[in-house]
């Protein structure tokens, strides 16, 4: 009789797995972390333009090494980071850990889930040095290096549509006042000043993540994020959140942005036909215009810029934020040998073939002196124009809800939200912020 | 307190069952088994969580007793998400109800096209929510949707940006896709209800008006509470409706319990508080329904058809 009900047990325990293993979407292998031997698994983000790229460098990277080879599974954007945390919780994580560093780096940190790289890049410098110093910031915690920075820098830009400032006469903005003057004019022109896809919100938070620098300098910021007491009441950052309030009021941003998703390129869209002036997004937005806007960008439309500067600011005007890279973590509970695999792999990146990969998709990899590849292609203004704010930026800043942890980026953005829905005001906000300070 | 056990003086139908009522409780089993994996063990899973402070990497999992629900109680957030999941399930009550009780009589009739009508009625209730949130979503689209489409200046509303008309979309979305399977209960229960009765109403001279208010409400009680508990429980759990129509926004307008639950585990990784109000959901879910079965009396095996 035991022995039965044990049975129905372990019966009903395999049909929970194999209806477990039907609910996790998409993975197109299903790989442990704690697989034998020599081979490591990795997993990153499927979908075009970056998928072809990481397959391809692991695919050069196995015909080249037979002893340790590369597995890997892909993901969607959102079932990768909640997939990743729940096989870290259950200590089934890949071998390599593609990630974007910062907070969620962290997080990994203090549950001892990766290696300590810093001794490695010390005996590899050559593999250090060619990469941008300020893709290092994401990956050091505490002082020590936790990831391999790879991929493509993307910053923060101001992308305008030249048809709509030539037909009205009008300049693109160098200064807040000037933003504040094209506002009324934009509107009155039938054209939304700025597109929004605001219902995503850490698109609202690439407006403050600005402000803020340019009005205070990355201090204010620095402050929160060393968790010190009501940084948030700092009177930079304060005057930061009024100034976009005073822009929402204004009309500045698109007709209903609060309910447009950033996943659904709409808000690229309204910028390519013409139904907004300007827009702040990732450099990952030309591409996305490039593929799906026509001829805007062949035919000289698309313009870009820096962000404003805003008047009486302290913040250098050369600031930018965004993702400074990508990053390739090692989970602690792979064996040695995977380890090794891992370590060779990531010698093995950024080749040529990659770099030119990234290069084609409007990408500017983060390797010093890829200026030199970015002449040939065809999107070399852009890419120049990538390669200058990135490598002259005096301070690149990371989006905060990836420095953060993952607890209070998720308290910013839904405060994030209210602000930019009117229904909390600046005070409120940084009283709201301030009580999660350090968490 | 006096709890006793109601007696029961009922002899047991040895003579009539043959034996069949001894054997047949294996065939609960299965159904058992399930429940159990899957309903009570989990809930005792969710319950344990509730008292700890996991953030879903770790591999300890640390016990610290009410923390997360003295973070979860004294959250201002609780009662606004509450108080949004009462309002959905109050606006989408009142909305289905009357609706699919009319769209039931309207298909219980054995008439050629309303079988036709009633097949198409019943596609929204094939389809996946998640389809349906997109399809609406770009459909309400303010600047690339239908208004915008067809010019019709009465559609070109801020239809998920306004907090007020977010809420009505989500309340009309839910509707839309269940009023076919509330219509499907009510068109059983209307065809329950013996002709004779109508025969006997039309010998008195009731008219089509009357013989709905005075046979078919009142012989349907039983239908709207079955109804009314699976809609009001229901509307506990949406979640991937409104997640993928508005993420719970603006603002917080839209953020259910659900949604709220959703986004302290899996957005902020604070699996305890998030634990807290699964278990809050649970209780919530419980005494509504209880409440409702409450509300059909006492007696509620008791027949509807006494005296026909």
């Amino acid at each position: 009789m035991k022995r039965r009900n044990f049975l129905t047990l372990s019966a009903g325990a395999a049909a929970g797995a194999a209806l477990a293993a039907c609910g996790s979407s998409g993975p197109s292998e299903s790989t442990t972390g704690t697989g034998s031997g020599a081979e490591a698994s990795y997993w990153f983000l499927s979908g075009p333009p970056g998928e072809p790229i990481r397959q391809g460098a692991v695919d050069r990277f196995n015909k080249a090494n037979s002893g340790g080879q590369i597995k890997v599974t892909t993901f969607q954007n959102d079932a990768y980071k909640d997939k990743l945390k729940t096989a870290l919780g259950a200590g089934q994580a890949p071998s390599i850990i593609w990630g974007w560093g910062g907070g969620g780096l962290k997080s990994y940190v203090d549950n001892n889930q990766v290696d300590d790289l810093t001794d490695w890049f010390a005996q590899n410098a050559a593999v250090k040095d060619r990469l941008f110093p300020a893709s290092f910031g994401p990956a050091t915690i505490n002082d020590k290096i936790y990831a391999m920075p790879c991929e493509t820098v993307q910053p923060i830009v101001m992308f305008y549509n030249k048809e709509v400032f030539e037909k009205n006469k009008l300049t693109p903005p160098e200064t807040w006042g000037q933003v504040m003057e094209l506002v009324p004019k934009l509107n009155a022109a039938g054209v939304a000043p700025f597109s929004l896809g605001g219902q995503s919100r850490w698109t609202n938070m690439m407006w403050l993540e600005f402000l803020f620098d340019r009005i205070g300098g990355p201090e204010v910021f620095q402050a929160v994020f060393d968790g010190e007491a009501n940084a948030w009441n700092n009177p930079a950052s304060l005057k930061g959140l009024t100034e976009i309030q005073n822009l929402i009021k204004a009309n500045g941003f698109v007709k209903g942005f609060s309910s447009i998703t950033a996943d659904s390129n709409a808000d690229q869209a309204l910028l390519y036909r013409g139904k907004a002036a300007m827009m702040l997004h990732g450099s990952w937005s030309y591409g996305i215009i490039s593929a799906e806007g026509g001829s805007f960008i062949k035919d000289g439309k698309l313009g870009y810029m820096s962000f404003p500067t805003v008047e009486g600011g302290t913040g250098d005007p050369s600031n930018t934020v965004g993702n400074a890279g990508q990053f390739l973590s090692i989970y602690s509970k792979a064996s040695d040998a995977q380890k090794e695999t891992a370590k060779n792999f990531f010698k093995s990146l950024l080749d040529d073939t990659e770099q030119q990969g990234w290069i084609e998709t409007g990408g500017v990899p983060i390797v010093k002196g890829a200026d030199a590849k970015l002449a040939a292609s065809p999107d070399k203004d852009f890419l120049n124009f990538i390669y200058q704010v990135s490598s002259n930026a005096k301070y690149f800043g990371q989006s905060w809800d990836q420095a953060l942890s993952p607890t209070a980026a998720e308290t910013l953005l839904d405060n994030i939200a209210k602000l930019f829905q009117m229904q909390i005001s600046p005070q409120q906000f940084a009283d709201n912020m301030n009580q999660v300070i350090g968490k | 307190m006096t709890i006793a056990p109601p007696v029961v003086h009922t002899a047991p139908p040895a003579a009539s069952s043959g034996g069949r009522s001894g054997s047949v409780t294996w065939m609960a089993w299965p159904a058992v088994v399930a429940f159990v994996a899957f309903g009570v063990v989990p809930l005792i899973g969710v319950l344990l969580l509730s008292f700890t402070s996991w953030n879903r990497l770790s591999q300890d999992i640390p016990f610290t007793g009410l923390d997360s629900w003295r973070t979860v109680l004294s959250d201002p957030q609780l009662p606004h998400a509450l108080w949004v999941t009462f309002l959905i399930m109050a606006l989408s009550w009142l909305f289905q109800t009357p609706i699919s009780l009319l769209l039931g009589v309207f298909i219980a009739a054995q008439k050629r096209y309303r079988s036709v009508l009633a097949v198409l009625f019943f596609i929204p209730l094939l389809l996946s929510q998640a389809a349906i949130s997109i399809t609406y979503k770009a459909l309400l689209d303010p600047n690339f949707g239908l208004g915008a489409g067809l010019g019709f200046e009465f559609l070109q509303q801020d239809w998920l940006g306004d907090s007020t008309l977010a809420l009505c979309v989500v309340v009309f979305v839910v509707s839309w896709q269940f009023i076919p399977f509330h219509t499907l209960i009510y068109q059983g229960g209307i065809r329950q209800i013996p002709a004779s009765m109508y025969e006997a109403a039309q010998i008195d001279g009731a008219n089509r008006v009357r013989q709905f208010f005075s046979i078919t409400l009142p012989q349907l009680k039983y239908t709207i509470i079955t109804s009314s508990t699976l809609m009001v429980v229901g509307s506990l759990t949406f979640f991937d409706l409104i997640w993928v129509l508005t993420a719970g926004g603006p603002g917080d307008a839209t953020r259910a319990l659900a949604v709220d639950m959703y986004q302290r585990g899996f957005k902020a990784d604070l699996m305890g508080p998030a634990s807290a109000i699964a278990v809050i959901l649970v209780l919530v879910g419980l005494a509504l329904a209880l409440g409702l079965r409450r509300l059909g009396g006492r007696d509620a095996s008791a027949s509807q058809l006494e005296g026909v």
